[in-house]
């Protein structure tokens, strides 16, 4: 199942990335090699095989749902690349858009 | 205090440092003083916490004089950059995490700070964890002590360089496809991964969550077992740890080798591994049957799509985690982005470094519509045809013995050109995360070109017990623990 420059396109879409010419083709080179490698999977016989989502066997891991409040709001707002008062401040959804 | 190190593990420390020989304060200025003259050639190190590793020292020099001590009290550890200590960097050895500052501090960190451990600063790391040479670091290359053009292996690459180049009593490290086992075994010193959801992971950056596990990196057995007993146990702050009552580990190292049964499964001696490696791997299980350990062939049939099975399921999980690194409220922010779409794009872009965005690509790829059952959920099936092997194979023994690493330490940029290549340099240690495993690498020999080699025990699911026991009683037969490079050394 070969992948060409559209599908590298289409999955940096979806991964949020932005890519350079030269980062594409190597992308489509790396990904087919390693594509390739892992078809070996194709071979093998899992019909009725349990899928492992979890490494050990523990049922669901309750607790009440009771709120535990972060002392500390200021320190988390001090890794903001921009903040306004108690908020994070982004680029407009929309480039263009007036952010006032 | 004279340059070369005059206490090898945290238990000689511990006992001189009961005994007033000398003071926490003393030993971390000795450490410190260490990095200073030797960290510029080895570059293990990307952030050293002078100031506060003096401070906790002298901490951890009034609960001495209390009577308050702990086995870990005033011990310099080193940690891993990819946990979170509050108010320090953590930069998880990526660009798109500089100047990032956690406001709190991992379950560990906690743990271990209850104890007054000394931290001494921030080690090194591929990038998000993902390398096996800590050559995918965004800030810089950590070189082996015993061979600085060559690695360190990776991706705890600088937590194995400290403790081998003595620029720290002990190290965490965390391991994921190998990620501890694999760079103690390129550089000498014991790295041990324990059952998954021993170790809490609330405050670790997160690769694979299903895989990953902190661990000890250490000069000896012993020493993995106290660092060990710090830092398992259940968290509710971490869904996966294990609610389980967990052993004293120390108390599990003892035995000896006599009657244990030694599986040694025949699809890990293969072509292409180094001819020393094998030599001195088949040595050790030989001096292992001499001491008394029965030695029985074993299989691990689905050995051989492992690699392929790993790098669907990681990388599928570390597209999820890697997705939370936006731009928006941590980190690195592209400045130019007009508007918010663009702003994700470029600062992802420019703030990964390549390995890390070839292995979102391809997580993504594999969790898509149309390709999720093809890749994805085949490699979930094939995980439990792995562990199925496993659970069949401890049928027929109590620990599974096995190379750490296919060769020693190669040269630095000597598999950068080839990701392939690089993800087979796991295939000894990536078995034992897909099934949740225990694994310890110790090292049972150096090379003719002075490079080491590394033996690992498996232990079955909480199998800590006899897999401790037999890397103890391996321990005893070809000690370590003061073995040091000539780096360190010459002082």
């Amino acid at each position: 199942m070969a992948i060409g420059q559209k599908e590298v396109e289409h999955i940096a879409v979806l991964a949020r990335l932005s890519l350079s010419e030269e980062e594409k083709v190597s992308l489509e080179k790396d990904l087919n090699a390693i594509l390739g490698y892992v078809e070996k999977l194709g071979t093998l016989d899992t019909e009725g095989v349990e899928p492992t989502s979890h490494a050990i066997d523990i049922t669901n891991a309750f607790r009440k749902d009771v709120l535990i409040s972060f002392e500390d709001r200021e320190k988390i707002l001090e890794n903001a690349p921009s903040k306004l008062e108690s908020f994070f401040q982004v680029p407009p959804i929309s480039e263009g858009i007036s952010s006032t | 205090m004279s340059s070369y190190p005059e206490y090898h593990t945290i238990g000689d420390l511990s006992e001189a440092l009961k005994k007033r020989k000398i003071s926490s304060v003393e030993i971390t200025q000795a450490y410190l003083d260490r990095i200073n003259r030797l960290d510029e050639s080895i570059r293990a190190y990307l952030f050293v916490d002078t100031d506060g590793a003096l401070e906790q020292a002298r901490e951890a020099d009034e609960a001495l004089r209390r009577g308050d001590a702990t086995p870990l009290t005033g011990i310099p550890l080193g940690i891993k950059d990819v946990l979170c200590i509050e108010g320090k960097p953590t930069t998880c050895g990526s660009k798109i995490l500089q100047n990032y500052v956690p406001p709190y501090s991992a379950t560990v960190i906690e743990k271990l700070r209850r104890e007054h451990a000394v931290f001494l600063g921030k080690l090194n790391m591929d990038e998000f964890a993902m390398g096996s040479s800590t050559e995918n670091s965004g800030y810089q290359i950590t070189r082996n002590p015993w061979d600085l053009d060559r690695i360190p292996g990776g991706s705890s690459g600088g937590s194995a360089a400290a403790v081998a180049g003595a620029l720290c009593a002990a190290a965490l490290g965390t391991d994921t496809g190998g990620s501890i086992r694999q760079p103690a075994s390129l550089c000498g010193i014991v790295g041990m991964k324990p059952t998954y959801g021993t170790v809490s992971r609330f405050g670790l950056v997160a690769f694979a969550s299903s895989l990953d596990q902190i661990g000890p990196m250490t000069r000896s057995v012993e020493d993995a077992a106290l660092l060990l007993n710090v830092i398992s146990g259940h968290d509710p702050r971490d869904s996966t740890s294990v609610p389980r009552k967990f052993p004293d580990y120390t108390e599990e190292l003892k035995g000896g080798l006599k009657g244990l049964r030694i599986g040694i499964p025949k699809e890990y001696f293969v072509d292409g591994m180094d001819h020393e490696v094998e030599a001195y791997v088949r040595t050790a299980v030989e001096a292992m049957r001499d001491a008394g350990a029965k030695v029985v062939e074993i299989s691990l049939p689905h050995t051989e799509y492992a690699v392929a099975t790993y790098y669907i399921i990681a990388t599928a999980e570390a597209s999820s985690n890697l997705a939370r690194y936006d731009g928006v409220r941590y980190g690195y922010r592209d400045p130019s982005a007009g508007g918010l779409k663009e702003m994700y794009e470029k600062t992802r872009s420019e703030g990964f470094g390549t390995e890390v965005k070839r292995r979102i690509m391809l997580g993504t790829y594999v969790l898509s519509a149309g390709y999720y059952d093809a890749y994805y959920r085949k490699g979930q099936q094939v995980r439990t045809l792995i562990r199925e092997d496993f659970t069949k194979a401890f049928g027929d023994c109590d620990v599974i013995v096995t190379p750490t690493a296919p060769t020693p330490a190669f040269r630095i940029g000597e598999k950068t050109d080839d990701p392939l290549q690089m993800y087979l340099s796991d295939i000894f240690t990536i078995s034992v995360n897909l099934a949740g495993l225990p694994g310890i690498s110790v090292p049972c020999g150096w090379t003719k070109d002075n490079l080491p080699v590394g033996l690992q025990f498996i232990g079955n699911l909480f199998g800590e017990r006899a897999m401790l026991r037999a890397a103890r009683g391996y321990e005893q037969i070809f000690p370590a623990a003061n073995r040091y490079p000539e780096i360190v050394e010459k002082g």
